[in-house]
């Protein structure tokens, strides 16, 4: 394969531990760009603590992060944000006594050099609040700008974590269960918005939901145990006996 | 940008300020001097407490060096207002991005007890690096400043007016800075940190800038305060200037700039009141705060605002009346 462009994401032999625990054990993953892929596995497979690897939150114990093919691994959330990385939260983590619209500048702004004026008062950057309209009217929150984050149906503050993601523009986007907690109607619509999403735009989506999962993602990785056990196109890993067993045939 | 009832408020309030003085007895204004002189220290700990939610214990400390700056330089060197100010405010600044490189590798509780640490160091060297600071002694005899104004600043009125003039450059700078983009940033990391790193936020660097801010204008208060007491001692470094500086910020309204100049002045009012029935300061203190926390978490401010809206909220919804 002589492919030009590098993949979006590789992951080589990445590995966590807390203790005796290896939350994440040797885990192997190439993300090509444009790629959408699904990340499954039953509660504690280490979902979760690769993700906060991936976005920096956490030092690996070992291994190697790859973000378009340039060596991340020693780099601070921030630094790899700036490479066009961006993250969702499974545990919903917005600015909740902030406004939707403030909420959704702060996302705007921290990618540019205007996070750092302090002699300018922020409603004097309109084309920041224009960015912050347009990112709140594409996942939906249009009319909710003045509504604080707190007061949100958590279905709008679920909207509202895609939206903080999306406004830097990235070419990485981690979703962290996007649909946890939604009902099944807010969950249909939540996958409605996650495909209409920029192609251009690399996705790594964690689901506990088979079905969205399959939905969103051609691809699928399964984790179990810190480990990938499978690895392949939805009916692949479907039929996988070894996934059957651990993970679909224990629902 | 700010509602415009609160616009009023600080209009009505500031007018007040510049126009009742010279009706005031002369008590009244060295009190309103001082409640002015310890606003300033407190909206700059609102920035770090109120803003950016750092918990900061040991904020005397830069009043601390302003204030010594000036004794030193004034008594010692016979230094002019404008140099004095400069140096004054200048080692605050430097003492601050010192001290900011070690209180911000810790958070909650911990950054308190580092930054009560720091704090502890300043009030040390007061008390004990006597060739400079005189010891327990203090510094005494600091002249007023003399800006070539045909009013001298040794009468309480235009030392009054001076001290206004600070409050209100202090209250300009923070106020502006609190509505910028870096200021909201500031606000973004007290409501949650790690999404503010995720999305691109040197968390860091915005906490350090907005510390070594906080501490630059605590020096402010501090050469003001020297010059308003003519005196300097460890006294005004100790622990308990520092809790008072965090009371006033708590009882004012965090995150309001103006509340905790409304608290600061509470609490000087306070203090001599009561100091002319007893000695047990900090056991009203003390009580004062643990009011605060049960009866009014938000403060003055909020206290405030609560009224007004429930005001507004009666008056607007006759409907839900009816439907009760």
């Amino acid at each position: 394969m002589t492919d030009p462009t590098p993949p979006a994401l590789s992951l080589s032999d990445l590995s966590k531990t807390f203790g005796g625990l290896r939350a994440v054990d040797g885990v192997m993953l190439q993300v090509e760009a444009g790629e959408r892929r699904a990340i499954i596995g039953p509660n504690g497979a280490g979902k979760t603590t690769l993700f906060n690897l991936i976005s920096g939150e956490l030092p690996p114990t070992e291994g190697r992060i790859t973000l378009f093919g340039r060596d991340v691994t020693r780099l601070p959330p921030h630094r790899r944000a700036a490479r066009g990385l961006a993250r969702t939260y499974q545990i919903t983590n917005l600015f909740p006594r902030l406004t939707v619209l403030e909420n959704c500048l702060l996302a705007v702004q921290a990618l540019t050099s205007v996070k750092l004026h302090l002699h300018r008062a922020l409603h004097r950057y309109p084309a920041l609040f224009e960015r912050a309209r347009a990112v709140l009217e594409a996942v939906g929150l249009t009319g909710k700008e003045g509504e604080t984050v707190r007061n949100l149906s958590h279905g709008e503050q679920r909207q509202l974590e895609i939206a903080l993601a999306l406004a830097g523009a990235p070419r990485l986007l981690l979703l962290d269960e996007p649909t946890a907690g939604l009902s099944p109607g807010e969950s249909h619509l939540m996958t409605t918005l996650l495909k209409r999403l920029d192609p251009s735009i690399t996705i790594l989506v964690i689901e506990h939901d088979m079905d969205v999962a399959f939905e969103l993602a051609k691809r699928v990785t399964v984790l179990h145990f810190g480990k990938v056990i499978a690895d392949g196109l939805g009916e692949e890993v479907k039929a996988n006996p070894l996934v059957q067993e651990i993970y679909l045939g224990a629902q | 940008m700010p509602p415009r009832s609160r616009l009023i408020g600080l209009g009505a309030l500031l007018l007040l300020l510049v126009i009742s003085p010279p009706f005031l007895s002369s008590y009244l204004l060295t009190l309103l001097t001082q409640a002015l002189i310890y606003g300033i220290l407190a909206m700059s700990l609102d920035l770090l407490l109120g803003y950016t939610g750092l918990p900061s214990l040991g904020h005397a400390a830069y009043l601390g060096v302003g204030a010594y700056s000036v004794g030193v330089l004034t008594t010692r060197y016979g230094a002019g207002f404008w140099f004095t100010l400069a140096v004054g405010v200048l080692v605050a600044m430097v003492v601050a991005a010192v001290f900011g490189l070690v209180a911000l590798r810790a958070t909650g509780v911990y950054f308190l007890m580092i930054t009560l640490a720091l704090g502890m160091v300043i009030w040390g060297l007061a008390h004990r690096w006597v060739s400079m600071t005189q010891g327990d002694n203090g510094i005494s005899r600091i002249p007023r400043p003399d800006l070539g104004l045909p009013w001298s600043l040794a009468n309480p009125l235009p030392f009054y007016y001076f001290a206004l003039g600070g409050f209100l450059l202090a209250l300009w700078i923070l106020w502006v800075i609190v509505q910028s983009p870096f200021g909201q940033s500031l606000v973004g990391i007290r409501e949650s940190e790690s999404r503010m790193r995720t999305l691109g936020y040197d968390v860091w660097l915005h906490k350090y800038i907005g510390f070594v801010i906080a501490g630059t204008i605590g020096g402010l208060a501090g050469v003001l305060w020297a010059y308003y007491n003519g005196f300097v001692s460890p006294a005004d470094v100790e622990l308990a200037t520092s809790v008072e500086a965090l009371l006033m910020v708590a009882l004012g309204g965090r995150a309001t700039l103006l509340g905790p100049a409304v608290g600061a002045a509470a609490i000087v009012f306070l203090k001599n009141l009561v100091s002319v029935y007893t000695h047990r300061w900090l056991l009203i203190l003390g009580a004062v705060y643990i009011g605060t926390i049960v009866y009014a978490p938000e403060g003055i401010a909020g206290a405030v605002s609560e009224l007004q809206s429930k005001r507004g909220g009666r008056a607007g919804r006759p409907q839900a009346k009816a439907e009760a």
